[in-house]
């Protein structure tokens, strides 16, 4: 392997390991540029099926006859963070949307949850995408390992009334569960959050309200994103 | 040169492993070792890794001079680690749902750059390649047994979702030890980790006097004693 032209005394100079380390960067990124050129489109793909996943749990089929994920609305929640918000038409009219709320765990660890909120701001179904709470106690907001987060479906804002949004043990309406409170706590909160969100953005989620300045046309913001 | 290959195997899966003998590598271990299944994965991804860059390293290692060495280490294993990130994320991503964030703790683990500075920047492609095939099963084992014990103890399962890793073929390995087990929660956590690895380290020692002590009493015998774990650095 070694370089005839290279004699012993050559790699001892300054300029030599120089050129090792640049040339040895500049082929490392070349490999990683050419590897991410390769498998781009597939992590897409993969990264768009997990969405449409996620997206088909929380929104009955029944609802739609789009394509879910192309038919998005980027909106401003209340901290005036982006949220996009993917909307379900069944013969052009909005029946239905979707979107992801974040949450503090315990520990303050983000989780991720994914609402499906009809016209009247009933909730079709709520599901953790991703946490970081500990196994056996907060986990128990996963549908693998318990059903409790099935209990928000058919809520909303009226039912429970909205000081009655929070666990039993701050007087609220859903059970807390063995050992945890802060995470059924945190997540009771997010999806009250995310449902004033749709009550505040209701006209414009659904495509009723004239064109704003962050509406855009159906499509055309999601294709840009995929 | 002839290399000792046997010496390298067994160095790799017994008496000089990673996980316990070197006792590196701890943090990986740490985290993923909740199930056999996940010390499985992490651990076949970490072979793969540590072969690449033992003989990526080994086969340049003429061109690297000692000044600058550790910087083109870190340099090609980093490299090799998002390579992988990203092939399994786009190719086998059942896997890298399982897997996913554990990959790039793939390049915090002192041992590829250990392996590379001992051995790989000293020795032939071959051998290099052969040791970094055996510290990677080595530790694959190391992260099966621990992940193994602290699923059995902590939720009554053995390779609870190995077909998700390693295809439907593998649907018979997941099987419920304890049925109607409540689980025992330390055991998930990072002490069970610890507990569980104190115990497999001084289990490994006790079988290391005892050979010692059988090889002592008998001085007739010719094989030569068993070697003490020669340290790695």
């Amino acid at each position: 392997m070694t370089l005839a032209f290279l004699k012993p005394e050559h790699r001892q100079r300054l300029i030599y390991h120089v050129a090792l380390l640049g040339g040895v960067a500049l082929l490392t990124s070349a490999a990683i540029g050419v590897a991410d050129h390769l498998t781009r489109a597939d992590i897409a793909r993969r990264q768009l099926e997990d969405l449409q996943l996620t997206l088909q749990q929380v929104v009955p089929a029944s609802y739609y006859d789009n394509e879910l994920v192309r038919d998005t609305v980027t909106v401003k929640d209340a901290a005036g963070e982006p949220l996009t918000v993917y909307r379900a038409r069944r013969g052009g009219q909005v029946q239905a949307v979707c979107y992801r709320v974040k949450a503090p765990g315990y520990g303050n660890t983000a989780m991720v949850i994914a609402l499906g909120v009809d016209r009247s701001g009933t909730l079709l179904g709520v599901r953790v995408i991703s946490h970081n709470e500990t196994p056996g106690l907060g986990d128990k907001i996963e549908l693998g390992k318990s059903d409790w987060i099935l209990r928000f479906t058919g809520r909303s804002l009226t039912d429970p009334q909205p000081e009655k949004w929070g666990v039993k043990k701050d007087g609220g309406a859903f059970d807390q569960f063995t050992g945890a409170t802060i995470t059924p706590r945190a997540v009771v909160k997010a999806v009250k959050g995310g449902l004033d969100f749709f009550a505040a953005h209701r006209a414009l989620l659904l495509d009723e309200a004239p064109a704003q300045t962050a509406a855009t046309a159906p499509g055309s913001a999601g294709e840009k994103r995929l | 040169m002839n290399e000792d290959y046997r010496g390298i195997f067994a160095d790799g899966l017994w008496r000089n492993n990673v996980a316990f003998a070197q006792t590196l590598a701890l943090c990986p271990l740490m985290a993923v070792t909740t199930t056999a299944t996940n010390g499985l994965g992490m651990g076949l991804a970490t072979t793969g890794v540590l072969l690449a860059s033992n003989v990526v390293i080994a086969a340049a290692r003429h061109l690297i001079t000692q000044e600058v060495r550790i910087p083109v280490f870190v340099l090609l294993i980093a490299a090799l680690v998002s390579l992988a990130d990203m092939a399994i994320n786009a190719w086998l991503h059942e896997l890298y749902q399982v897997l996913g964030l554990f990959i790039p703790l793939i390049v915090v683990n002192c041992s590829v750059l250990g392996r590379a500075e001992v051995f790989a920047s000293k020795r032939a492609v071959l051998a290099s390649a052969a040791d970094g095939l055996a510290m990677g099963l080595g530790y694959t084992m190391a992260l099966m047994l621990i992940g193994g014990c602290r699923e059995i103890l902590g939720s009554g399962t053995l390779f609870a979702h190995a077909s998700l890793l390693l295809g439907d073929g593998f649907a018979f390995l997941e099987t419920t030890l304890i049925p109607h087990y409540k689980g025992f929660l330390l055991m998930l956590l990072p002490p069970g980790g610890f507990l569980v690895l104190g115990f497999l380290l001084a289990g490994k020692r006790v079988l290391e006097r005892r050979q010692q002590q059988k090889a002592a009493k008998r001085p007739d015998d010719v094989s030569p004693k068993p070697q003490p774990s020669p340290s790695a650095a």
